[in-house]
């Protein structure tokens, strides 16, 4: 689901500076997945930083827990966390601020940079898709967004820069809304496409400022009396 | 369609049933207003109105609507640009009014070329708003006086509704419905991407025309000429929704005068454009060569432009 890509070895190294007992540590789930951040990524980056630095008398730990973003999983870590005098996580951006609030005297720094939400295309390819807008319309574009798929974001497209499936923004691109008119068209519902829609309501989006969900029916007693 | 929405030269023109003509004016990447006077000076009285362009291809330039202020002092009337690329519906809205409250009567409603095109490619995007949106939201704005949350004004900005396609761009088949669109959200005339492709073209105006957007909004036929036969090559390569048939490249490959003969393949154009049904007017864009828009409405029998 998420998908991010590991920062460059110079990078990384600038992050960890003088410091000496590292701690690496990945994570078992999205980032698993996508080669980025799973247990082989974990121990890669750890070879490649023992090479780099091997006069720097460094020391270098590994963990993976299951999932980075989720404090239960990290408890089960906290010992090499304490112990070490930076943590290069190798989670997405969740699991790095979830670590760093945790465990508040830790240095945590980011090892990879947080992409985005899709699937894989084919064998090691992934495509994004969905832009986490808040309010769906998946409905109405037979099955793919505008939004995640139209560099534009165009919900009237497509725009006059499509040519042959491909964006203007890259040839490598396929154009979002030719595949909505391709789907549409196989299903028989084109002229679906002829409706103006109104503008956006972004507010559910990004643009209505950081995003919480609540649940009220999942709340516990003490919960709902703190409140 | 109703008399005056705005009262703009263009829609005079129109409505007198003379093909109307505009031209193209690309403000400068500096503050130099000299060289938007001078570029206007050569496109007045040839042209029925000019295009101010809106950082086209994404490239910072001198505001639409501070240059029309400039092309106004001087005589002419300017169509100003508008992309949703750079602005959210507060700042559109806003600058409607502004353009309004100026004096200008002519928008045309874009989305935009995507930012990587140009020369701030680091840049966050807006596109809060589609054209479609931005036709719509200036038709309600002239028209009920409200803005797009609902909110009323006193002084509605009277415009004449621009908007644009591309009838090179893919899917072919969406191309014309997508007037249609534009037309039932409030467009008054639409300026098409430049056109080399004639037959093609022909195809989507039968597709306009059977769904009779011709009588419901003014097709202006874009054009422009081509300076040599590298442009006309890179045109056809690398520009996104181009198409230039090879005989016009050939044409210039093989003049000995590149310039006049790009001349020539623009008025070869607006001959067989001119006379399509449903055409009722013609847009040249001549980037970086306004001297070019006198000679070619000449030799088109374009001249003398009305006075209404």
């Amino acid at each position: 689901m998420i998908k991010a890509q590991r920062k460059g070895l110079e990078e990384i190294i600038k992050m960890i500076g003088s410091k000496k007992k590292l701690l690496i540590a990945g994570c078992g789930t999205c980032v698993s997945i996508c080669f980025a951040g799973g247990d082989k990524e974990v121990s890669m980056l750890s070879s490649e930083l023992k090479m780099a630095l091997k006069n720097k008398k460094i020391t270098i730990n590994q963990v993976v827990p299951q999932r980075q973003c989720e404090k239960e999983f990290n408890q089960e870590i906290k010992d090499q966390v304490v112990k070490a005098d930076l943590v290069v996580s190798l989670a997405c951006g969740v699991g790095v601020q979830v670590l760093a609030e945790q465990f508040p005297k830790a240095k945590v720094v980011p090892g990879l940079n947080t992409l985005f939400m899709g699937p894989p295309k084919e064998q090691g390819v992934w495509f994004e898709n969905c832009a986490g807008c808040g309010n769906c319309v998946l409905d109405l574009t037979g099955g793919i967004c505008p939004v995640a798929r139209c560099a534009k974001n165009i919900l009237n497209g497509p725009c006059g820069g499509s040519q042959n499936g491909k964006c203007e923004v890259s040839k490598d691109t396929d154009c979002g809304w030719q595949l909505i008119v391709d789907k549409l068209k196989s299903q028989g519902r084109l002229k679906d496409i002829n409706k103006v829609w109104e503008a956006k309501n972004w507010q559910t989006a990004r643009d209505g400022g950081p995003r919480e969900i609540r649940r009220e029916d999942l709340l516990l007693k003490h919960q709902i009396t703190n409140k | 369609m109703a008399r005056f929405k705005s009262g703009s030269n263009l829609e005079k023109v129109f409505l007198s049933g003379t093909l109307a003509v505009t031209g193209e004016l690309g403000p400068p990447k500096s503050a130099d207003r000299k060289v938007i006077a001078e570029k206007a000076d050569i496109l007045k009285g040839y042209v029925d109105a000019v295009n101010i362009t809106d950082c086209q291809t994404a490239i910072v330039r001198t505001s639409s609507i501070a240059s029309a202020a400039i092309l106004m002092e001087r005589g002419l009337e300017p169509i100003v640009q508008m992309t949703c690329r750079d602005r959210n519906r507060i700042a559109i809205q806003s600058d409607i009014l502004g353009a309004a409250a100026l004096g200008v009567k002519n928008l045309l409603c874009l989305t935009g070329d995507h930012q990587s095109f140009g020369n701030h490619p680091e840049a966050k995007n807006v596109f809060d708003l589609d054209s479609v949106h931005l036709v719509s939201c200036l038709k309600n704005m002239r028209d009920k006086k409200i803005f797009i949350n609902g909110e009323k004004m006193d002084v509605a900005p009277k415009m004449f509704i621009g908007a644009v396609e591309n009838p090179f761009a893919d899917p072919f088949e969406i191309r014309a419905p997508r007037v249609g669109k534009k037309v039932a959200a409030g467009a008054d005339f639409f300026q098409t991407q430049i056109i080399y492709n004639v037959p093609k073209f022909k195809k989507w105006m039968k597709q306009v025309r059977d769904l009779g957007l011709h009588k419901k909004a003014y097709i202006m036929a874009g054009v422009a000429p081509l300076k040599s036969a590298g442009m006309a090559r890179y045109m056809k390569n690398f520009v996104p929704g181009m198409d230039v048939p090879d005989e016009y490249i050939e044409r210039m490959v093989e003049a000995k005068d590149p310039k006049d003969e790009g001349i020539n393949v623009c008025v070869d154009i607006i001959n067989q454009v001119k006379k399509i049904e449903g055409v009722a007017g013609v847009h040249i864009m001549a980037i970086e060569w306004e001297e070019a828009v006198p000679v070619i409405t000449e030799r088109a029998k374009l001249l003398p432009r009305p006075t209404l």
